[in-house]
Order: C-alpha cells, then structure tokens, then sequence
C-alpha cells in the first residue's frame, strides 16, 4: 500500500458504507436521546425494544404470513403496548428516585425482556423476510448495497419526522415542556405522565424499526439488543440530549468505522473510532451537541 | 357572594413535621388575598396542597363550588387554578412566546394525532388560541418587544413577568402567584403591582397571593391570611391583621411586643 497511489474511489466507497450504516446508528440513537430528554434516563433496555419489535415482526410476518406492511403496523401498535406496560411497571414507580436507580431499572429490564425473548421465542437464529431491496444502487462510479442505503433513508425520514414533532407539534412542545421542568408542566395543565409514556413509546417503535432492519441485514436472536451498546458512544459523542447531535455523531461513527477498515483492516474497526470518540470528548465533555451542565454517570 | 376557593381543615405531614395543621381559609371571590408568614410558616406547602402537587393526610379543598381535593394538579389547572412559583420556572430553551402558549395548552381539545398533522380542528384552536393570547396576555403584560427571546436572555423582572404571562394564558378562574416580587427593585415591584391590580380589576380574576414585601400586601390585597408554624393565626382585613397582636409576635417576637406594650 505503501507505494500504491491513494485510492479516492475505494475511499469514497468506503466512506459513503459508513455514512450510511451511520444512519441506523443515529437512529438507534434517537431512541436512547428520545428517553434522555423526556425523562433524564439512560435506557439500558434499548437494544431489548429493537429485539422485542424485530421478534414481534418476525412473528407477524413468517408464522402468520401478514403482508410485511401490516405485519410492520402492528410491531408498531405491539412495540407501543411494551414500552407504555414498561413504563407503567418499572419506571413509574422510581420516579423522583436517584438516577443511577432508575437505570440500574433499566438494565435489569434489559436481561427480563432477553429472558422473556428466549423463553418465547427460543434462542435459534431466525430470518426475517428480505423487505429492503437488495439491488446495489449506482451512485456516480460507487456501488452501494441497496439494504444499506435504504436503511438510510427510513432512518433519516424518521428522524426528520421526530424532529419536526418535537418542534412544531403542540402536543411535541408540551413534551419538551414536562422534560425540561415536570412540576412547572404539571401546573400548567400538561399530564406529565402521558408525556412520559408517549416518550416511551416513541423510543420503543423507533428500536422496533431500528430491529428489523439490523434484523433484516444479519439474523434474528435474542443477543440482536447488544448493538444497542456499541451506540452509547454514539450518543455520548453527540450529547445525551440533543437529536441533531445523534444523528451527526451517528454519522462520524459510521463513517469512522468504515474508513478504519478501509485503512487499517477489520480488526481496527472496533478500536479506532472510540479512540477518537475518546479524544473529542477529552475537549468536549458534554459532547457535540449536549447541554453543558448534562449529568454524566 | 360564596367564596371561590375554600381549605377546609387541611393537614400535610412530611414525616414527623407538620408543614400544616388544621388549616382553613376561605378566598373571597374577585378579591385579592395575601397569605403572608415568616419563613417555613407553611405558605409554599399550603399552594402545593391547593394546586394538586402535595396530596394532604387530611381536609378537604374546595374550587368553585366542586369538591377538588382527589382531582390531579393538571386537572385543577385545566379547572382553572393556574400558579406560578417562587423561582423562575420557565422553561429553558424555549422562546417566551412558546412558554406562553404552553400556559394555554389544555385549552386545546384536539387530540394527539390530529395535532400532529396540524390540520382541521387542531388548526383553528391553534390559531384562535394565538389571537386572545396576543389580545389579552401579550399586549395587556406589555411583552410584545420580547416575544421571539430566549427566555434566558431576559433581565429576571421580566422573566417573572412572562411566568405571569404563561399563568394568564390558562384563563385562570383564580390566579395564585407565589412571592410575585421577590427579588424585584422597587421599579419592578411597582410594575408587578399595577400589573395585578389590571388583572384583578378589569377581568374579575381573583388573585391568590403569598408575598413578604409588607408595603405591596397592605397596598393591593383585600384580605389577608397570616401563617405561622403551619397554622392560621388570623385572618382579616389587612387593617386587621396590622393590629392583630398575634401576628406582631410572629414576626417581632414576644419580647418586642412586651417592649411595644411598654413603650405604649
């Protein structure tokens, strides 16, 4: 490589994989930040909410042979029934308690939801029908798996979708509202505890679309939750609390990954772009994006 | 006329410290009454039990004619008790104009899904809910100039004056205001002052205030309620209450009210 001339067109390839395999990582990022926001909890139980929807996808699809738009609306309706049942039975009742608390909550959720998988649905890998289609796209002279890329674009659409609630949406302002001061929320009429589970459920259908199209692209288990971990650093880099800064840092991270393997080959690929990630918060502790005064645990 | 708002024997505990024991009052319909106290008498709590954030071991709490002593503090305020607190509570992030449309968020019907799309019903309230905010809160609080700022941004007069803003825009039956010139310069406080007075005055909301400058209280409420170790030690006219021997004791002491006696 060494007397080889820099190869732009491999690294263009390389570069545009990894901005879009950033995209699913900004979105499974949304899903933490959504929570982060609207209840000041890391939710630890993700990865679980992107396993449960894709199992629950899965099931509407394959055994009961559902048209994989139905089967899709209701993993939406079924994700949405979890996450407010979770949000009834473990969070509610730690409310006003420590944080750390309420997260330990949510790990121990984590390994309830895998038990529950496995006991369900066994631990057998499981393939979920090919809906993303698969045909490369042509972008210029660089070829893009078309599942990468359509992942993309259902990520970022649901992005942007979230984003606009939030901001121009009354019902999105009044959730903003009861994250950032609940007893003010309160006093204005706002039902704080319906915000809290609406933001639940949000996070859970965003880790349900996430899931099946992890799910999609490699297989189904009960372990599909653990990629869920390998983006807190996603959202530590874009600041807990800030959705632009998930996406943005989804797409650093992606794009790390995929440049790291292009130069220093696989085994790097899980080293290099935490390095970084390291660095950027030695300056910025708060993160890209984040509320300066943000609790770090 | 019956009053409007009405505690009935209302005792909150917090562990072994009774922040109220046995407190009753009535607030007059139209008027403006000061609940007054030394610090710790039990005014904060006594606000948080009649707005719905402290659930009290007993008594009852009566609005407008209607028993709200089980109802949710978010229903009280869609009831139309709206309050503000002690210390800024805007939200943070947002503009003013936004904290004040959130004061006037229950007053919109339409549900979640056709919010979100903004169409139709959801788009009339909207729009309806924009124009009697720009008529009877922004205008009136004299707000317009700041209305596209980061609430951060303001000087701290006028960050209370847009939390009193966020409580107008709820179309409060009765309007609690918690300590509304704390902090304030002698400016500001007259400002506030008139301020409440407009509101009481040219809209018929009664006021419910807990306030320790002395010279805005005697000047503004119609009736005064004095507390002290979370009981109610007199209630009256504040003329009355300036001459209760009790309430003397309460804020100067035993010892100066012999000395005033002596002096007498």
């Amino acid at each position: 490589m060494t007397d080889m001339p820099f190869d732009w067109l491999t690294f263009a390839e390389f570069s545009l994989v990894g901005l879009a395999s950033g995209g699913l990582l900004a979105l499974i990022a949304l899903g933490f930040v959504l929570v982060y926001k609207g209840t000041r909890v890391i939710n630890f139980a993700m990865g679980e909410f992107m396993m449960i929807g894709a199992y629950l996808f899965w099931t509407f699809a394959v055994p009961m042979k559902l048209h994989w738009g139905i089967a899709l609306a209701l993993t939406v309706v079924g994700i949405s029934v979890v996450a407010a049942v979770v949000e009834r039975l473990v969070l509610r009742p730690l409310s006003g308690q420590p944080t750390i608390s309420i997260v330990m909550a949510t790990i121990g959720l984590a390994g309830l939801l895998h038990g529950l998988a496995e006991g369900i649905w066994g631990g057998k890998d499981l393939a979920l029908p090919q809906i993303l289609p698969r045909k490369p796209v042509l972008l210029g002279e660089v070829m893009l798996q078309g599942q990468v890329l359509w992942s993309f674009v259902i990520a970022i659409a649901l992005i942007a979708a979230f984003t606009a609630y939030f901001r121009f949406s009354r019902n999105g302002i009044a959730m903003r509202a009861a994250a950032s001061d609940p007893v003010t929320a309160y006093a204005m009429g706002i039902d704080v505890r319906r915000t809290a589970r609406l933001t639940w459920m949000f996070a859970g259908v965003t880790g349900a679309v996430a899931g099946i199209i992890v799910a999609s692209m490699t297989s189904l288990t009960p372990s599909l939750g653990n990629v869920a971990l390998g983006v807190l650093a996603v959202i530590i880099l874009g600041g807990l609390d800030s959705i632009a800064g998930a996406i943005i840092a989804g797409l650093i991270v992606g794009w790390l990954e995929s440049v790291t393997v292009m130069l220093f080959g696989g085994l790097a690929r899980d080293v290099v772009p935490y390095v970084v990630v390291l660095v950027i918060l030695m300056v910025r502790p708060y993160g890209l994006f984040g509320t300066r005064d943000i609790e770090r645990l | 006329m019956s009053p409007i708002l009405e505690v009935d024997d209302l005792t909150l505990a917090f562990g072994g410290i009774r922040a109220l024991n046995g407190v009753s009052l009535a607030v007059p319909r139209g008027g403006i009454t000061a609940v007054i106290g030394p610090n710790g008498a039990g005014k904060t709590s006594l606000f948080n039990a009649v707005s719905g954030f402290y659930r009290p071991q007993s008594g009852r709490v009566r609005f407008d004619g209607a028993d709200i002593s089980d109802v949710a503090a978010h229903r009280r305020a869609e009831l139309g008790l709206a309050r503000t607190f002690q210390n800024v509570a805007l939200f943070r992030g947002m503009t003013v104009l936004d904290n004040i449309k959130l004061g006037g968020h229950h007053r919109l019907g339409a549900g979640a899904v056709s919010a979100m799309w903004y169409v139709g019903r959801a788009r009339r309230e909207e729009i309806a809910l924009r124009e009697s905010i720009e008529r009877e809160v922004i205008d009136f609080l004299e707000i317009d100039h700041i209305r596209n700022m980061s609430t951060a941004a303001l000087a701290y007069g006028l960050q209370k004056r847009v939390e009193l803003a966020r409580a107008l825009a709820m179309q409060p039956k009765v309007l609690m205001l918690d300590e509304p010139v704390a902090g304030m310069n002698r400016e500001e406080t007259e400002d506030m002052a008139r301020f409440i007075l407009d509101i009481n005055e040219e809209r018929g909301t009664t006021v419910l205030l807990i306030e320790h400058d002395m010279g805005l209280v005697m000047d503004i409420s119609s009736h005064v309620v004095v507390l002290n170790f979370g009981e109610v030690i007199a209630a009256g006219t504040p003329a009355e209450v300036r001459r209760n021997p009790a309430v003397v004791e309460a804020y100067l002491g035993a010892q100066a009210t012999q000395a005033a006696k002596a002096a007498a």
